[in-house]
């Protein structure tokens, strides 16, 4: 790997772990989602780093028993592997979320709901995601710790002031913040990490038969793209060069123009 | 925590609101082919549903208020590469109202372009804005002059334009890169050059420009600034975690942490997973150590080697901005975070609010929202801190009020001594000597308790009268009380010293510490010297600080200058003294002085009064003590 690409690597690197560690020292209790995808296994790997091997905090997976085989599968051997305690939350069920939603919104927004029950039931003060600001560009315009109020609604028009690595970790009662350590990264960093760590990911990032997913989603929401990209420097040497969007393959990204807004107003990671 | 880096560069696009920000990122990106396959139709799209042709700055502005507004609320970062390198570029709101997503933005940034309308002309937030890139360190600033279409590529708007824009910047000490004509809208010299509608310029296009750009300087070769995150006990081991934001730390290098002064050597350099022995960390990484000694270290302490310590103080200046709803006042009270250290910090002078239109400088009022100040802010607790200008990393803070984010600035410590002598005297030389006889017997005994009342003031403000004076008329009533005075010390004590500042400053040093001990014995101490710097007087405060008194005997040059009683300003205007306070050498005046004597407004025998009543009632010995003494 060229030098100066490592060196952006390890600041970026640097930079999550200072979030991670500024998160333990300031709220307390904590918790961290794990999606089992790219970004969420990176983040998991970076808390190692931080808390050197350890994860001193609950990890959850908020299930909403639509993912994948491969996923389930990839998530069950990392667990034993790397030995940390792995709570898993079934998110609620389909039927009572909100009608008006286009259809795969009402999928993720059972994660927006399984996340509030989570909270509400842990009394969690701050929860950790693996959200990058390139994926989407409403997240584009998210704090590095972005507070939720009472109903974990994000209020995005008037957002805190955020500058010199310092977070606001106090907020009123009832409320929390979200922590994004990995904000500034992008899809390419990741998977340069990946390979410069030597971190597992889910094979169904790999091209077969033509086709890979680049992002990792519900079973009958997300879509495999078109690739070729069958080993981890081909993945990368395809993201160097597409100007297709990551989550192409999501469909509750592309229903209606405010369709992501109005997810992750209400909460949605 | 400061963040550096070289492969990709982080620029922010600033300027008044609409000038066309967002605009000229959304046609960088297209005229670049960074966009998403998908952008341009989806953009398009969304500008003809609310009746607008082609809305680049759509690319940016993804809320449903801010398409709907035409206005960018929140700031946000796109990433975009050259063939030379990547960049974030980040886009920042120019409305005034999001000035705090604005600087959220722009305090990422290493390099700027300044937007401005070739219509409009500089706006209110060109120059807010402006002034805001000088306070965070920004030096790399490119001018883009947009909408010149609006102006058809008029040339001589431009050379308008540019000489007013220059004009203001430089008075900022901010010298532009570059100062381009562009037209977000017709894409006129962002990636590619304009040819045909400005012939006239003959300059790089916005693109060409960022290449020549380049990343600040690491500060891997400034002096090592650790501070202490956080100090992991998971097993047997203390492991003192932090960023590194300055310098080097090798295993076996000792280590100080302020303000406690507690040293140790640095043992192990911790990793997960284990590494191969690592033996040296450097500036931008996030490190994990273990000494060998199990001294006080917790988080907010600040790690360095011993030779090349942060300042220590408890009283600095700041130049600052503010955001907060509630103005920023006299005596308020904030929760400060500088690096680490977290701390109660009370405004203690507003010196001046600056108005960033014409940036005249007042000495009046509060600093209202948005506004940008110089203030003084005092601890209960002593800060390690750095000028700004020395380590950002030190140098500047973030200040909250309430749950919230209220304002940031940077630390000049311009007139403030570095009170890591003092402060590391006081425990090892006085206190460890203990007399046996406590200040309280003492006290009883005389009457009265023991005090430095601090004189500050010009040659000819009437130092020495008042002092002599107010001696006189306390030990008539009984009190037990000598001044030490300026002539009278340098004909003995300080008979080796001149008038160059560091001999004033040694004069000083001596004639604090003499007095400290004056008021340890239990005399009234009144000293009676010019002491024209701040720094100097703030170290004697740091000597015995529970018991000094600033007194500023005030009269302006002009008065004393007439007075002249030794005929010293004729001689100094003569050029026959060199280094005369208040004609070839500054008089400082105090920020917030214990008692001020207005000996140009009042005469001799009211000063006098003023400052024995004063003395009177700060040397009494509280009632409830007498008696508790006076029956043992
Ligand atoms: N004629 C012309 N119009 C332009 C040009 N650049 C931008 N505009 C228009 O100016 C308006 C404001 O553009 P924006 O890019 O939203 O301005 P901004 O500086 O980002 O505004 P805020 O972010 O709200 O401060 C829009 O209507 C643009 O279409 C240009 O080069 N020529
Ligand atoms: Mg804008």
């Amino acid at each position: 790997m060229n030098k100066s690409i490592e060196e952006h690597l390890r600041r970026l690197e640097a930079e999550s772990i200072y979030i991670l560690r500024e998160a333990y020292a300031n709220i307390d209790p904590l918790v961290m989602l794990w999606s089992i995808g790219k970004d969420s296994t990176t983040l998991l790997y970076l808390v190692k780093k931080a808390f050197l091997g350890r994860v001193p905090f609950p990890l959850v997976h908020l299930d909403t028993d639509m993912e994948m085989d491969e996923v389930y599968a990839f998530r069950d051997w990392i667990a034993k592997e790397w030995d940390f305690d792995l709570t898993i939350e079934h998110c609620p069920p389909e039927s009572e979320m909100d009608p008006t939603l286009p259809p795969a919104s009402r999928a993720a927004a059972r994660k927006t709901q399984g996340l509030k029950n989570l909270i509400q039931d842990g009394k969690y003060e701050g929860v950790f995601l693996g959200i990058r600001r390139d994926e989407q560009s409403m997240r584009a315009k998210e704090r590095v710790f972005s507070p939720r109020d009472n109903n974990g609604e994000w209020n995005f028009k008037d957002q805190p002031a955020e500058f010199w690595g310092q977070y606001k970790t106090d907020f009123p009662e009832g409320t929390h913040i979200r922590i994004h350590p990995l904000l500034h990264w992008t899809e390419l960093d990741i998977w340069r990490y990946t390979q410069l760590e030597n971190i597992p990911y889910v094979p169904l990032y790999l091209a077969r038969d033509g086709k890979r997913y680049r992002s990792l989603g519900e079973k009958n929401i997300t879509f495999p793209v078109d690739s070729n990209a069958d080993t981890l420097e081909a993945i990368i040497a395809e993201l160097e060069e597409t100007r297709d969007p990551e989550r192409a393959g999501r469909a509750m990204d592309n229903e209606t123009e405010d369709a992501f807004e109005r997810l992750r107003a209400s909460g949605y990671m | 925590m400061t963040a550096q880096n070289t492969q990709q560069l982080p620029i922010v696009i600033v300027g008044h609101v609409d000038h066309g920000k967002s605009s000229l990122i959304g046609r960088l990106l297209y005229d670049t082919q960074s966009l998403p396959a998908n952008k341009q139709k989806e953009i398009e799209a969304i500008s003809s549903k609310r009746g607008m042709d082609m809305e680049w700055s759509f690319v940016l502005d993804s809320f449903q208020a801010e398409r709907d507004q035409a206005i960018t609320i929140d700031t946000t970062q796109i990433w975009f590469k050259t063939p030379k390198r990547s960049y974030v570029i980040i886009d920042a709101p120019g409305h005034r109202e999001f000035l705090k997503n604005m600087i959220s933005g722009a305090a990422q940034a290493e390099a700027a372009i300044l937007v401005l309308d070739a219509k409009e002309g500089i706006k209110e937030q060109t120059k807010r804005h402006a002034y805001l890139l000088h306070l965070l360190g920004l030096k790399q600033v490119i001018v883009a002059i947009n909408k010149m279409d609006l102006v058809k590529n008029d040339e001589a708007r431009f050379n308008e334009l540019s000489k007013d824009v220059s004009e203001y910047l430089a008075s900022l000490n901010i010298f532009p890169t570059a100062i381009i004509p562009i037209s977000a809208r017709q894409g006129d010299n962002i990636a590619n050059s304009a040819e045909k509608s400005m012939p006239w310029y003959k300059g790089h296009t916005i693109v060409q420009k960022l290449d020549t750009l380049t990343a600040s300087a690491a500060l891997i070769e400034k002096p090592a600034r650790f501070p202490v995150q956080d100090v992991y006990r998971f097993d047997e081991r203390r492991i003192i975690v932090g960023h590194l934001d300055s310098g080097r730390i090798k295993i076996g290098d000792k280590l100080t942490f302020s303000p406690v002064n507690e040293t140790a050597t640095v043992t192990t350099i911790e990793s997960w997973p284990a590494k191969a022995e690592q033996t040296e960390v450097e500036a931008g990484q996030s490190i994990a150590i273990t000494l060998d000694q199990p001294i006080f270290v917790e988080r907010g302490h600040i790690g360095s080697h011993a030779e090349d310590a942060p300042m220590l103080s408890n009283v600095f200046r700041m130049h600052l901005f503010w955001l907060s709803d509630k103005p920023l006042k006299v005596g308020n009270v904030y929760k400060i975070r500088l690096a680490t250290q977290e701390a109660l910090a009370t405004v203690q002078a507003i010196e001046k609010t600056i108005d960033t239109d014409d940036l005249k400088s007042s000495e009046m009022g509060d600093v209202v929202r948005n506004g940008v100040a110089e203030i003084v802010f005092r601890t209960r607790d002593m800060l390690a801190l750095d000028p700004f200008s020395d380590n950002p990393s030190t140098g500047r803070c973030v200040i909250y009020d309430g749950f919230d984010v209220a304002g940031g600035g940077i630390v000049s410590m311009e007139g403030y001594a570095d009170q890591r002598m003092a402060y590391v005297q006081r425990p090892k030389n006085i206190y460890t000597v203990e007399h046996l006889i406590p200040h309280e017997e003492r006290a009883q005994r005389n009457g009265h308790k023991g005090a430095v009342f601090w004189f500050t003031g010009l040659s000819g403000a009437g130092k020495s009268t008042v002092a002599m004076n107010v001696e006189r008329y306390l030990f008539d009533k009984g009190y037990n009380t000598y001044v030490l005075d300026g002539d009278n010390v340098r004909h003995g004590l300080n008979k080796d010293l001149g008038f160059s500042p560091e001999d004033r400053k040694e004069n000083i040093r001596r004639v604090a510490a003499v007095s400290g001990l004056q008021a340890d014995a239990g005399l009234i101490t009144i000293t009676a010297f010019i002491s024209p710097y701040r720094e100097d007087r703030e170290s004697a405060r740091a000597l015995t600080p529970d018991h000094f008194h600033e007194i500023f005997i005030k009269a302006d040059l002009a008065t004393c200058e007439n007075r002249d009683p030794k005929n010293l300003y004729k001689k100094a205007r003569a050029g026959d003294i060199k280094e005369f306070t208040g004609i070839s050498s500054p008089y400082e005046e105090p920020d917030n002085p214990d008692l001020v004597v207005d000996t140009q407004k009042h005469d001799l025998q009211t000063c006098i009064q003023q400052v024995a009543d004063y003395i009177e009632s700060h040397v009494k010995i509280a009632d409830i003590k007498t008696k508790k003494i006076s029956n043992s």
